[in-house]
């Protein structure tokens, strides 16, 4: 797949959230505020870009040679975890402005089905490293894409009447449904068409 | 007596007050995407189940071995051990199931509910009473991902699969919804509204309890 292919691809088409479902949890708890829904979507940006990378290293170089790859889901957790704790580091010795803006999001990343599943897809696809770096930014891209529009939505719905018992989360969901619906429209006819 | 009451109310919570999907969203992440189908909901149930049990027993049998600094750690290694070992276990005796689930099977290892389960329950309590918590919350989880399951298969493609037993292939047809069925609901946007319909009944229900027992209602929203 060419390199524009899968930026369409993992940020609209196969969108991560609407189409996969994965990352829920963290998508309903931080779209509450539109500052946290950004924050939370550049973090996965850079945790998916680079678990992505990091991930087809180990699974080329050496699940892959030994013939150990059932061993795929312990490493790459493993991969994850170390990833986001350096990353935590990184921003905590850097500046206060970065670790007040990202530091606070990464821990969500820790164990998150979003990340492993980014990684386990690009795997299963058998991309080359570079391909896997740009399915992992793309797909984070989609991430942020979504959980910003949705922010925004829940924002305004927030001035809005709504029934008692369709407050907070259940709205969320079924204007979730609604955005999964017109996301629908970027299936692969859409693809072929643009792309000739 | 007491013993045998704190042991129901572990099994129970997991089913309604507790529910991991319903209340505490905590089974939501990589669950409902395979509430397609009713076949797949209960087999994701049942694998959810399986590890949840396994990794309380081992946590709370370890939880004075593993020190504070790495536990999340150890968490994370025995969960993804166990869900290796119960991948391995479907790919070779139900191959048909694991064709289905694809790659949620495998994202088992990053279920929000068992992690909690872990972290929040059998660190600080005796072997049997986690394996009893973790029994509530795997049949609680099954139960709400069935139901999602049910209204989505039923509604949006009008049948009902369970699995194939001597000679029977398993797929119940429901009369006069097959021909034309709410495809919608069969795609990830209808796992989206069945969620939030049902969720908004539960806390309907909810709050009208809540108001029956002369409570005050808060706003409707829990998590």
């Amino acid at each position: 797949m060419t390199y524009i292919g899968i930026i369409i691809t993992y940020t609209l088409v196969q969108n991560l959230v609407l189409v996969d479902l994965l990352g829920l949890y963290s998508y309903v708890n931080v779209t509450r505020r539109l500052d946290s829904a950004a924050g939370l979507g550049l973090a996965m940006v850079i945790v998916m870009s680079l678990a992505a990378l990091l991930t087809w290293v180990i699974y080329h170089l050496v699940l892959l040679p030994l013939g150990i790859t059932f061993l795929q889901i312990l490493t790459f957790l493993l991969i994850i975890v170390g990833l986001v704790q350096i990353l935590e580091m990184i921003t905590k010795w850097s500046s206060g402005a970065l670790h007040s803006s990202l530091g606070s999001y990464l821990p969500m990343l820790t164990v998150n089905c979003a990340v492993l599943g980014i990684a386990l897809i690009a795997v299963n696809a058998n991309y080359s490293a570079f391909e896997s770096l740009f399915a992992g930014f793309s797909a984070g891209i989609g991430f942020l894409l979504v959980t910003v529009v949705m922010a925004s939505i829940r924002e305004r719905l927030d001035l809005e009447w709504i029934p008692k018992p369709f407050r907070g989360i259940p709205i969320a969901f079924v204007s979730a449904g609604l955005m999964a619906m017109a996301f629908l429209g970027f299936d692969t006819a859409f693809l072929r068409n643009l792309l000739g | 007596m007491t013993s045998r009451n704190t042991l129901s109310e572990d099994l129970m919570k997991g089913l309604v007050r507790e529910n991991p999907i319903f209340m505490t969203l905590l089974g939501l992440c990589p669950a409902l995407a395979v509430s397609n189908k009713v076949s797949s909901a209960l087999g994701m149930g049942a694998a959810v189940a399986i590890v949840l049990i396994a990794t309380n027993f081992l946590v709370s049998l370890l939880k004075d071995f593993i020190p504070g600094k790495v536990r999340t750690l150890a968490h994370v290694a025995i969960i993804a051990t166990l869900s290796t070992i119960v991948n391995l276990l479907m790919h070779a005796y139900t191959p048909a199931l694991f064709a289905d689930l694809g790659l949620y099977a495998q994202l088992i290892a990053v279920n929000c509910i068992i992690i909690d389960r872990a972290n929040s329950f059998a660190r600080e309590n005796s072997a049997g009473r986690s394996v009893v918590d973790a029994l509530g919350m795997g049949i609680g989880f099954t139960l709400a991902l069935t139901l999602i399951a049910l209204l989505r298969e039923v509604l949006g493609n009008g049948t009902i699969t369970l699995f194939p037993v001597a000679g029977w292939n398993g797929t119940l047809i429901i009369p006069g919804l097959g021909a034309a069925p709410i495809k919608v609901l069969g795609m990830s946007a209808g796992a989206f509204l069945v969620f939030g319909y049902l969720k908004a009944m539960f806390n309907a229900y909810r709050m009208r309890k809540a108001s029956g027992e002369g409570a005050d209602i808060k706003s409707g929203q829990i998590a």
